[in-house]
């Protein structure tokens, strides 16, 4: 074999394909072919890089040089500088936001720099569809340490020790929940890994299936060891079609080495993983309702206990794990509870992975221990506020979280942390939000998803989050009066009482934190018929000042709904019962004199 | 594919599947590593800049010295090509200019494995805006 001078790693994640990273491989593969340089330069498609915001990403090898927002075209001059002259290519590096300096070395980047990446060890690394690259890096180690060291039992006990704790939202402790599953005892016992990520704005479980696959694949034969199963199921949303192709490829790949399939690396262990698809409904992600939907009933939470450790599958005792926190598992295993009890906070160890979405600079997937400060997450690894806007809140846990401000910045994320300060970590989705954003319209969208994903099961939450919705958008409206804020605060406390399950017992949580944090708000929208962000169309007046208008009728020619009158060369008006708000006027006006009250 | 069948054979299949995904793991810490720069300059291609690279790759490869070997713009040495530097861990780095395959065998022997200095220095002449 021919050893290869350099690597050049391309993102063949979601987000980079969707921006033709696919081209910029098959580019960079013709014009090395082209030139003769197929036997020196390797070209790999791994998984995802992280930095989304500025995707495609391309980076080289050895000298560690990341290239951003590459296009296919950008290819021919990359190989010319950079591969044939050890140029750089300057333009296509990251620069810097606070002094406009070029970074060519990712481990120099803000975004980079406070890092910690154990879930996403392999991601933009490796080549996923290769398992060789994977066994390089450690992959099915564990599993081998494991099977032929280690008992059942003393797999459990690492990992309790370890203090690894449910990364899907719920967060209890994965160890105390296998240990359950292996105490139940039973002719056939299943593992489940929860890949039905539905949190709007959370895609690391699909970053880890699509740049690291055989991670997940370890880890839930590894929890079969230990708890007695010999069968995994994967609950994967078939919205994910390149995770799925990657996994099937993973699973072949795993079946041809003997990671799975009959007597596993000779110690008389048998583990088969099977796919099964789910059709992108949020509730299926409550670990009942996923059991159910994989049955082949309709995807509806039902009362623990008893739980799934007892009766889950086909009424069997099933352990269900979700994707990240499988892809701890065979780190834990290889460096120690120890070690990984290190990394962290008392009561959180590890490292967690934030999604981060919404009006901040660097877009992306991130892993940092847990501890680590939201503001140290928001401007350091985020790069701060879009446009140099203020910061207003951000929204950690989804539609089941609640928005954190200001004075919440330096508090340590972790489990317990953020549920004192009135939110949850969630799956780890983090949007953030700015001076732009309306606190009641931001609740109003959650609603809107939680209303929409419902399952109607239990009257509380199909028929209480719609009312929650429609008082939301009355006040939005600027309908609202005072009596409706109290009925909005006593319907999400009532919703939150008596919800059947996580949907619904979390749903109000995004009403009931902005409206602890941004009281004034509400009474803005309600009393003095204003929203401060300007979000709120119905709220919003547009108004034309008679000084600085010259009568052009540029404005009055692009109203699509005839609300402007005035004679040419004089002062026009808006009448306000009929304008709908569209903004056209205030985008044509060349003089300013249109405003928004 | 043929079976693994044992934790040794999975350890004996790393080793064998490590060597290629050495020179990413390599970069992750260049500064605990050798790293050598090959001047690939127009001037240092038409000297045989490129065959030196391709050497000192299989060379080190061969000879089992983690080292890390990239290519730079020019010098300036122009007169001296093929020109490489060569930066021992936690030392300054040496510039060697006229490098052919002897010279480059004699620098990983000598200089590289033992820190001895090899004929054919070009000793810095400049000085850059860091130290300004």
């Amino acid at each position: 074999m021919a050893n290869y001078k350099m690597h050049i790693l391309v993102c063949g994640g979601t987000g980079c394909r969707a921006s033709q990273s696919e081209m910029i491989l098959d580019n960079l593969k013709t014009e090395l072919e082209t030139k003769g340089l197929s036997d020196e330069i390797q070209v790999i498609q791994t998984g995802c890089f992280g930095f989304c915001e500025k995707g495609p990403i391309v980076k080289i090898m050895p000298d560690n040089t990341f290239y951003v927002e590459v296009t296919p075209e950008d290819v021919k001059e990359i190989i010319d500088e950079h591969i044939i002259k050890g140029r750089k290519v300057n333009r296509l590096l990251y620069t810097d936001p606070d002094n406009q300096e070029h970074i060519a070395d990712s481990k120099h980047m803000g975004f980079y720099k406070k890092q910690l990446r154990i879930a996403l060890r392999n991601c933009g690394f490796i080549d996923p569809e290769n398992i060789d690259e994977a066994i390089a890096k450690d992959a099915y180690q564990a599993l081998g340490k494991a099977l032929t060291e280690m008992s059942p039992d003393q797999v459990i006990a690492v990992m309790k020790d370890s203090g690894l704790r449910g990364r899907g939202g719920g967060g209890f402790p994965a160890g105390l929940k296998w240990e359950f599953a292996a105490k139940n005892a039973s002719d056939q016992k299943y593992v489940v890994c929860n890949a039905d990520e539905g949190d709007p704005g959370a895609f690391m479980d699909r970053s880890i299936l699509e740049g690291d696959p055989h991670s997940v694949l370890e880890a839930m034969a590894l929890c079969g060891y230990s708890t007695g199963a010999n069968k995994g199921l994967i609950y994967i949303r078939a919205e994910y079609p390149l995770a799925i192709e990657r996994l099937k490829i993973a699973i072949k790949q795993a079946e041809d080495y003997g990671f799975l399939g009959k007597d596993i690396l000779s110690s008389g262990f048998d583990f088969e993983i099977e796919l099964r698809y789910g059709a992108g409904a949020f509730v299926c992600g409550e670990e009942t309702a996923l059991i159910h939907s994989m049955e082949g009933e309709r995807g509806e939470p039902t009362v623990k206990p008893p739980f799934p450790a007892e009766s889950g599958y086909l009424n069997k005792p099933t352990n269900v794990n979700n994707v990240e926190t499988f892809a701890n598992v065979p780190v834990i295993l290889l460096k120690g509870a120890k070690w990984y009890k290190s990394i962290g906070t008392e009561k959180s160890s590890g490292t967690k992975v934030f999604a981060l979405a919404g009006k901040i600079n660097n877009v992306g997937l991130i892993e940092v221990p847990m501890g680590t400060t939201l503001r140290e997450v928001i401007f350091e690894i985020g790069g701060g506020i879009k446009d140099g806007k203020k910061f207003k809140a951000v929204q950690t846990g989804g539609p089941s979280g609640g928005c954190l401000t200001e004075k919440h910045l330096d508090t340590h994320i972790d489990f317990d942390n953020l549920i004192e300060v009135g939110s949850m970590m969630g799956s780890g989705g983090m949007i953030v939000m700015d001076e732009d954003d309306c606190m009641v319209s931001m609740a109003k969208f959650y609603l809107e998803f939680t209303v929409e994903e419902s399952c109607g099961k239990c009257s509380p939450c199909r028929i209480g989050n719609k009312r929650l919705h429609e008082l939301l958008t009355k006040i939005t409206d600027g309908k609202g009066t005072m009596e409706d804020l109290d009925l909005l605060r006593n319907l999400s406390e009532v919703i939150k009482d008596t919800s059947l399950c996580g949907l619904g017992q979390t749903s109000p949580n995004p009403v009931l934190s902005t409206m602890s944090n941004f009281w004034d708000e509400y009474i803005e929208h309600v009393t003095d018929k204003k929203c401060r962000a300007g979000q709120c169309a119905a709220l919003k007046q547009y108004i034309i000042d008679e000084e600085a208008c010259v009568g052009c009728t540029a404005c009055a020619r692009v109203c699509p709904v005839n609300a402007i009158s005035g004679e040419r060369k004089m002062p026009h008006e808006i009448n306000q019962d009929i304008c709908i708000k569209c903004n056209a006027c205030y985008e044509k006006c060349k003089f300013n004199a249109i405003s928004i009250n | 594919m043929a079976k693994i069948k044992s934790l040794a054979d999975l350890k004996k299949k790393q080793e064998e599947v490590r060597s290629k995904l050495n020179l990413r793991d390599k970069a992750d810490n260049p500064e605990s590593l050798v790293q050598i720069k090959v001047a690939m300059a127009t001037c240092g291609i038409a000297s045989g800049a490129k065959e030196i690279m391709e050497f000192f790759v299989d060379e080190l490869g061969k000879r089992n010295i983690d080292a890390v070997v990239t290519q730079t713009g020019c010098m300036g040495y122009c007169y001296a090509e093929p020109t490489i530097e060569v930066q021992l861990p936690g030392q300054e780095p040496i510039v060697y200019g006229y490098v052919d395959s002897k010279k480059a065998d004699e620098i990983i022997e000598l200089y590289i494995k033992k820190g001895e200095l090899v004929d054919g220095i070009i000793p810095q002449n400049y000085e850059t805006i860091d130290n300004k």
